[in-house]
């Protein structure tokens, strides 16, 4: 299905799989990391026909990829019509529900906001995504646990949102269901080089060869990356959200606004997320922790003014995920020049919703050795060639610890 | 409120959580959670070594949140008297003198409120003025500062699925003696209880003495488990102590239990069947946040561990050891009533999630199913690694409802522990998160929150540029949308 305002794809998703199917045949890849990114990228090699082997220090989708808000609609990035193309089809191409619904609404309950969504909607209207604004009696209608304090806001006829842990382990599932191999607590402690490229890589549950990289490790992938002399810019945050005991089923669950993300799942939860982050040391091994704060009860008083129907709604969950950042917050998606079978992902926070078309893009630079479907030059890593080594002090993101 | 001011020696980002979390309301030398005998005696202890000290119980609970289980696994069986908020509040005085007494030492004291959190800084977290803990009553929530926080949460029931159990009537031990002993709230008429151990024998006596009838027990093992003198004490007001017997299934009607029937096809009349096979320590605090846990099958399985920041008193550090395993015990029963139960016997009340779709690993019934799926088991996801209970919830919903696990956190593991053929603990626990209540969204909620937080709020991380539309980056539009968007911030 296409979306009304998106350019009408050349070709299906299934004659993607179809011309795809054997071009990395018989090629050893090994994904550092299984989170949403890494797995999305195992499962188009492995969709490519290549002997895909994913390892993860811990557990499938454990990190942010499995805690956040489920969101995919970061229009601004050039995988977006990517995106938009494949999540209807995931379902049945991965063969695993995912929880995919489509489009959102954005709504306020202040003048600013109001005011902010309006530039929104220009900016998607005048980039080809259509986006309808709403009055206030529009919200409350489509939103039945809305009040009277909205005033309005815009109806993004894209875009949408899926269950983040379903998701991650439906790309995993896929890939073993492929022939690939999903190795969990499995840390990669090093990389055998050989003429310029990775040919092992080690862990401790063994040595695994290989004619391919790809290192999408979250906030380790800094780390990861030194060790074959390359420099990542990473900064990792925690990030909070809480979730609500079921409410009623509303039309449409991709309902945010009020300086917050989230949606209503299909269980009817309401699982909302912003505000403040808080920047933290990444550890070789992962978060020491993923505590929340009492910032849950901001988070639960912007979500009673933005869905006041729901105030009596019992919170019974908060969590936190830690997310890695770029210096300029947006994704590094690159080939290395050295080792030159190395491709770099990282989503910086906006990855999950991405992740159908960030997985389309590493098997191109792996197998093409360049983004066949879309221009991502600008998110190459060089752009930060000549940062300074002081650069998240200079940006005031360093761990208040 | 106070703020701590974010060091001016470097450049602070505006959104990041650095001096946006407000200082305690209050603060207390002690801060004592939960109003039992175990909890007093520390909160008047501490008074009289001159210290503040703030006293909190949750009891009594909001008759709805009762309804919810909550602390206690009621099973619905409540009079409309735990309805009239008052008349509770008195019970509670009445049936613990010692609380008046504590007031009178100097003891702050505060029922009707409960500890949902306890936050410390410490990995991954930094950004707290002072370690607090949470609490909240029926019309807010507030935060509490302490020098030593004690913890005397109590026990709580252990609560194993049987064909039948999902219907009001079922219920735990602990839940009936506080209906009976302390609010005189408790509906039924006849009772079954399962197990045989001093708890099960206790509350058979308890009963009896308040009136109920009490049908009988019933032990799975050869013998009666509990000491000799309780055994002879139930045998003498002429209880029947059912062994090598399992209760097979519960059946009823509208309004719950009519009947229990057993193993060995007998059926005996109740209203309702009380689980008494174990306690379990009320450790919710202590997991949610992320302290030490270890497992002792003598006091009662996972008891909080050594943490140099927290104070253990009465139950919830541990059963008293009698040298009885309680975890062999309770294992025993989960295989007995496991293999009494059927593929759509309930385990998760709250999601309606059977013991087939626990052990497939499938998802609720609002998803498809495809083959794929369908192949999918515990097995094949102990093929993958080593079984996280947390992940297998995340999958099937198990443990993902209202009650917050606290209803199958304890038997989906032990499920997982016999399906898998490995001992329990040896499958990590699933989590317990803040808040450890249920609490509504608009109590809940900070309506005083400081303006720094309001100034600094951003929907996501405050990057500008993560947020301009590709094709804009590097061209004189994107300083528009940098300047447009970033003046949205703080909405």
């Amino acid at each position: 299905m296409t979306y009304v305002g998106m350019p009408t794809p050349r070709e299906t998703p299934q004659d993607t799989m179809a011309r795809i199917a054997d071009t990395a045949r018989g090629m050893k890849v090994v994904i550092v990391g299984a989170g949403v990114s890494g797995l999305s990228a195992g499962w188009w090699l492995a969709r490519s026909g290549a002997q895909v082997t994913v390892l993860d220090k811990g557990i499938v989708g454990w990190e942010a990829s499995g805690r956040n808000g489920g969101g995919a609609s970061h229009y601004q990035s050039p995988l977006f019509e990517e995106e938009q193309r494949m999540w209807p089809l995931m379902d049945e191409l991965l063969g695993y529900p995912t929880e995919h619904s489509k489009e959102r609404i954005v709504m306020a309950v202040t003048p600013k906001q109001l005011n902010q969504y309006h530039y929104l909607a220009k900016m998607n209207n005048d980039m080809g995504y259509r986006v309808d604004l709403l009055d206030g009696d529009q919200v409350r209608t489509m939103v039945p646990l809305a009040g009277d304090n909205c005033l309005g806001g815009m109806h993004y006829r894209f875009g949408g949102h899926a269950n983040p842990q379903r998701t991650v382990q439906a790309y995993a599932w896929a890939i073993q269901d492929l022939g690939g191999r999903i190795v969990q607590h499995s840390p990669v402690t090093g990389f055998h080089t050989l003429g310029g490229k990775v040919v092992g890589v080690d862990s401790p549950t063994g040595r695994y060869d290989c004619d391919a990289v790809v290192v999408a490790a979250g906030p380790q992938i800094t780390g990861l990356m030194a060790q074959l002399g390359v420099d990542v810019p990473l900064a990792a945050a925690r990030a909070e959200m809480i979730v609500t005991e079921p409410a009623p089923m509303m039309p449409l669950g991709g309902v945010d606004g009020n300086g917050l993300y989230g949606r209503q799942t299909l269980r009817g939860n309401l699982a909302y997320g912003g505000g403040p982050h808080e920047w933290i040391d990444t550890l070789p091994g992962g978060p020491p922790g993923r505590p929340t704060s009492p910032l849950t009860r901001n988070l639960a008083r912007r979500l009673a003014e933005l869905l006041p129907k729901a105030a009596h709604l019992n919170v019974i969950r908060s969590w936190a995920g830690v997310i890695e950042n770029s210096p300029d917050g947006r994704p590094i998606i690159d080939r290395m020049a050295d080792p030159e079978n190395v491709v770099v992902a990282s989503m910086s926070g906006v990855g999950f919703g991405l992740s159908p078309a960030s997985g389309h893009a590493v098997r191109d630079l792996v197998v093409e050795g360049r983004c066949t479907f879309t221009d991502i030059a600008k998110l190459s890593l060089s752009r930060f060639d000549g940062l300074a080594p002081n650069w998240r002090e200079q940006q005031g993101w360093l761990s208040a610890a | 409120m106070t703020q701590t001011a974010p060091s001016a020696s470097r450049k602070f980002d505006v959104h990041a959580l650095d001096g946006k979390l407000p200082a305690p309301e209050m603060r207390y030398d002690v801060v004592v959670v939960g109003g039992g005998p175990a909890g007093i005696a520390a909160a008047r202890a501490a008074v009289a070594a001159g210290k503040t000290v703030l006293l909190v119980d949750e009891n009594p609970v909001p008759g709805a949140a009762m309804g919810n289980d909550v602390p206690l696994f009621f099973g619905g069986r409540m009079t409309t008297a735990t309805l009239q908020a008052d008349r509770m509040v008195e019970t509670v005085f009445t049936t613990e003198p010692a609380l008046e007494a504590a007031m009178e030492d100097g003891v702050e004291v505060l029922l009707g409120t409960c500890a949902w959190g306890v936050y410390r800084n410490g990995p991954a977290f930094a950004t707290l003025p002072e370690n607090v803990v949470a609490l909240a009553d029926s019309a807010r929530a507030w935060l509490v500062g302490y020098g030593e926080l004690v913890l005397a949460t109590g026990a709580r029931d252990l609560a194993i699925g049987f064909p039948g159990w999902n219907q009001p009537g079922v219920m735990g031990a602990q839940a009936l003696t506080m209906l009976l002993s302390r609010y005189e709230a408790f509906s039924g008429r006849r009772v079954l209880i399962v197990g045989s151990h001093d708890l099960a024998l206790e509350t058979a006596l308890l009963a009896r003495d308040k009136g109920v009838a009490v049908a009988g027990l019933v032990e799975l093992r050869d013998a009666p488990q509990g000491s000799p003198d309780l055994v002879e004490a139930v045998r003498g007001a002429q209880i029947p102590i059912l062994t090598g017997e399992v209760v097979a299934r519960a059946e009823g009607g509208i309004d719950g239990v009519e009947r229990a029937v057993l193993r060995s096809g007998a059926v005996i009349e109740a209203d309702t069947i009380c689980l008494a096979i174990g306690l379990i320590p009320a450790i919710e605090l202590v997991d949610a946040m992320g302290a030490p846990r270890v497992l002792d099958a003598a006091r009662g399985g996972h008891v909080p561990g050594p943490d140099a920041g927290l104070r253990f008193a009465g139950l919830c550090a541990g059963l008293p050891d009698t040298g009885f395993d309680h975890v062999a015990y309770r294992m025993d029963w989960a295989r007995e009533l496991g293999a009494v139960s059927a593929g759509d016997t309930i385990v998760c009340q709250c999601e309606e999630v059977t013991r087939a779709d626990l052990i497939g690993v499938q998802p609720p019934n609002y998803l498809p199913r495809p083959d794929a799926l369908q192949a999918r088991s515990l097995c094949s996801l102990l093929a993958d690694g080593p079984a996280n209970q947390d992940q297998i919830k995340r999958l099937t919903r198990a443990g993902m409802g209202q009650c917050q696990g606290r209803r199958c956190r304890d038997q989906v593991a032990m499920i997982l522990a016999l399906e898998a053929g490995k001992p329990f603990g040896s499958i990590p626990l699933a989590s317990h998160r803040v808040p450890v209540r249920p609490i509504p969204l608009r109590i809940l909620a900070d309506w005083e929150e400081d303006e720094a937080m309001r100034a600094g709020w951003d929907v996501w991380f405050g990057i500008p540029t993560q947020w301009t539309p590709y094709r804009d980056i590097g061209t004189e539009r994107e300083r528009e949308h940098q300047i447009a968007i970033a003046e949205g911030w703080s909405l």
